[in-house]
């Protein structure tokens, strides 16, 4: 039963990381139609960045300000990494043909994974301890840190807030706008070009969040740390039916809980199998709901 | 006064409108009559900055405007309906009419109150999804939503396409009272009929070029015109 109940906050946890990684992927895919191969690169690079941040601040500010003021700037610099990334890559390609745009994407994850590469030489980099976060206690005789417990309150309320801004500011209402139409939004006087990169902004702003909780929890990063991770947060996206928030954010906890309870399945080698399961579930979900969970009847842009 | 001169407008290595000139005064219900394919939704879609024209001006009230982006064109007060509506289906009748104010920062209530008055039926469906109206009521949306810019000229492109004939008698109506309070109407239609009844002035715009001006009356009765146009 306690074996149950840690396996079940674990998944949750892992779940909610992957849920902020997957908003990026469904908001970006709902208004430019882009698979934005980048972010989860963007999510390991928000990683090292806390990890070079910290260690940067050290000898200037005193012990108790260094992780704050280190995740600031993370978040921060993670957001304007997001905003280049799409203005630099993809803004060009405007008009160009949709694929066009994701070798683009793929050029950028690869152009990030190998800077990685370059900067940390290859090591394996290990994620500071963020206070409090990071420090574990004790519940039903396991040990579990904190960030496994606060990250689903967390994400909920992060998601909270991001819904009310879409549903009920004038941004929100032209990101939505925008998503169903390019041109009749400029009728409108929208810049879309603004509204776009909001749409980083808010993916990006998100990712940094999820760097701290997920690296937290595994705190050895590789350039290739944001590859995985990455992945499943698309999964989830195009699980709960990409462009839809809520699906992405529903998708990744389910993902999360379940490879977590594949990893305790009672048979050898359960826990190499785990991310094959994951892709497993995604097809039987896709021949029963082509679109996903929540995903639109229509699948492509008029 | 909104003066085009020499417009000339490419897609893709075809000339589509081949050096126009034509004038918009103030206050005026001016209409833009030709077949399918003639330029008629170039000509408007390089004024409203959707379209870079490859050559020619636009100038507003004396001020240079071509190629501004669509945006500080709306700035500028003028709008444009598009063909086939283009409401945003997926948002409320009210959040439509809101989006058409969306470079105002001042109050809505009295443009919203004034499209009401216009459009009483938009009242009534102002919480449905704008997805879930008929054409008609879609194309009033269309027309309001442009209005809530608080537009100087309001261009419109084929309002009456796929309505009813009595819906169409409805919107041509509205755009006499819109015009009546002072807002200059730019009208394109293959309805040239409708068209020219409301039209001050009329042109008629053969593959990419304009081969008759007019009163709207004047071309009602040219032989050219009716043989072409009006079939009769």
């Amino acid at each position: 039963m306690e074996f149950f109940i840690s396996t079940l906050l674990f998944g949750i946890s892992v779940g909610g990381q992957y849920a902020l990684i997957a908003i990026g992927y469904t908001m970006v895919y709902g208004i430019l139609r882009l698979i934005n191969f980048a972010h989860g690169d963007v999510f390991m690079v928000a990683g090292l960045m806390g990890i070079y941040l910290t260690s940067g601040l050290t000898p200037y500010l005193p012990p108790a300000a260094v992780i704050p003021a280190s995740l600031v700037l993370v978040l921060v610099l993670t957001v304007a990494l997001g905003f280049c990334i799409e203005r630099v890559a993809y803004k060009p390609l405007r008009s160009a043909p949709r694929m066009s745009v994701m070798i683009s994407a793929i050029g950028v994850s690869y152009l990030l994974q190998n800077t990685a590469t370059y900067v940390t030489g290859g090591q394996p980099m290990t994620y500071p301890t963020l206070p409090f976060l990071g420090e574990t206690v004790t519940i039903a005789g396991t040990p579990i840190k904190w960030v496994v417990i606060l990250t689903p309150f967390l994400v909920v309320a992060l998601v909270i807030v991001l819904t009310q801004l879409i549903n009920h500011t004038k941004i929100g209402m032209a990101m939505r706008a925008v998503a169903k139409d390019f041109e009749t939004s400029q009728l409108m006087g929208i810049k879309i070009n603004s509204v776009i990169s909001a749409t980083f902004v808010i993916g990006s702003a998100l990712a940094a969040v999820g760097s701290m909780l997920y690296f937290t929890t595994y705190p050895a990063i590789v350039p290739t740390s944001g590859a995985m991770p990455g992945l499943k947060a698309f999964v989830a996206a195009v699980f709960g039916g990409i462009g839809s928030i809520p699906g992405a954010v529903i998708g990744a906890f389910l993902i999360g809980i379940c490879e977590n309870f594949v990893k305790i399945l009672p048979f050898e080698g359960a826990t190499t199998f785990v991310d094959a399961f994951t892709f497993a579930l995604l097809i039987i979900v896709l021949v029963f709901k082509p679109t996903g969970l929540f995903g639109e009847k229509a699948t492509d842009k008029v | 006064m909104l003066k085009i001169d020499e417009l000339k407008v490419s897609y893709g290595g075809i000339e589509a409108v081949k050096g126009i000139t034509f004038e918009v005064p103030d206050g005026k219900i001016v209409t833009l009559i030709g077949a399918n394919g003639a330029g008629k939704s170039t000509t408007l879609r390089s004024i409203a900055g959707l379209v870079k024209p490859a050559h020619g001006r636009i100038h507003l009230q004396g001020e240079d405007i071509t190629a501004l982006s669509p945006d500080r064109i709306v700035s500028k007060g003028i709008t444009l309906v598009p063909e086939g509506r283009h409401v945003f289906p997926d948002l409320t009748v009210l959040e439509n009419l809101k989006i058409g104010a969306y470079l105002r920062k001042d109050s809505l209530e009295d443009d919203l109150n004034w499209v009401y008055e216009l459009f009483p039926r938009l009242k009534e469906r102002s919480w449905q999804a704008a997805g879930t109206l008929s054409g008609g009521e879609q194309q009033m949306l269309a027309v309001g939503r442009a209005l809530m810019s608080r537009p100087k000229i309001i261009m419109m492109d084929e309002p009456s396409l796929g309505l009813a004939p009595i819906v169409v008698k409805g919107i041509f109506d509205i755009i006499r009272e819109i015009n009546k309070q002072g807002v200059t109407v730019l009208l394109i239609e293959q309805n040239a009929n409708m068209a020219l009844r409301i039209a001050d002035v009329g042109y008629v715009l053969e593959t990419g070029r304009i081969t008759l001006t007019g009163s709207g009356r004047e071309l009602l009765t040219n032989e050219a015109v009716k043989k072409a146009y009006l079939g009769t």
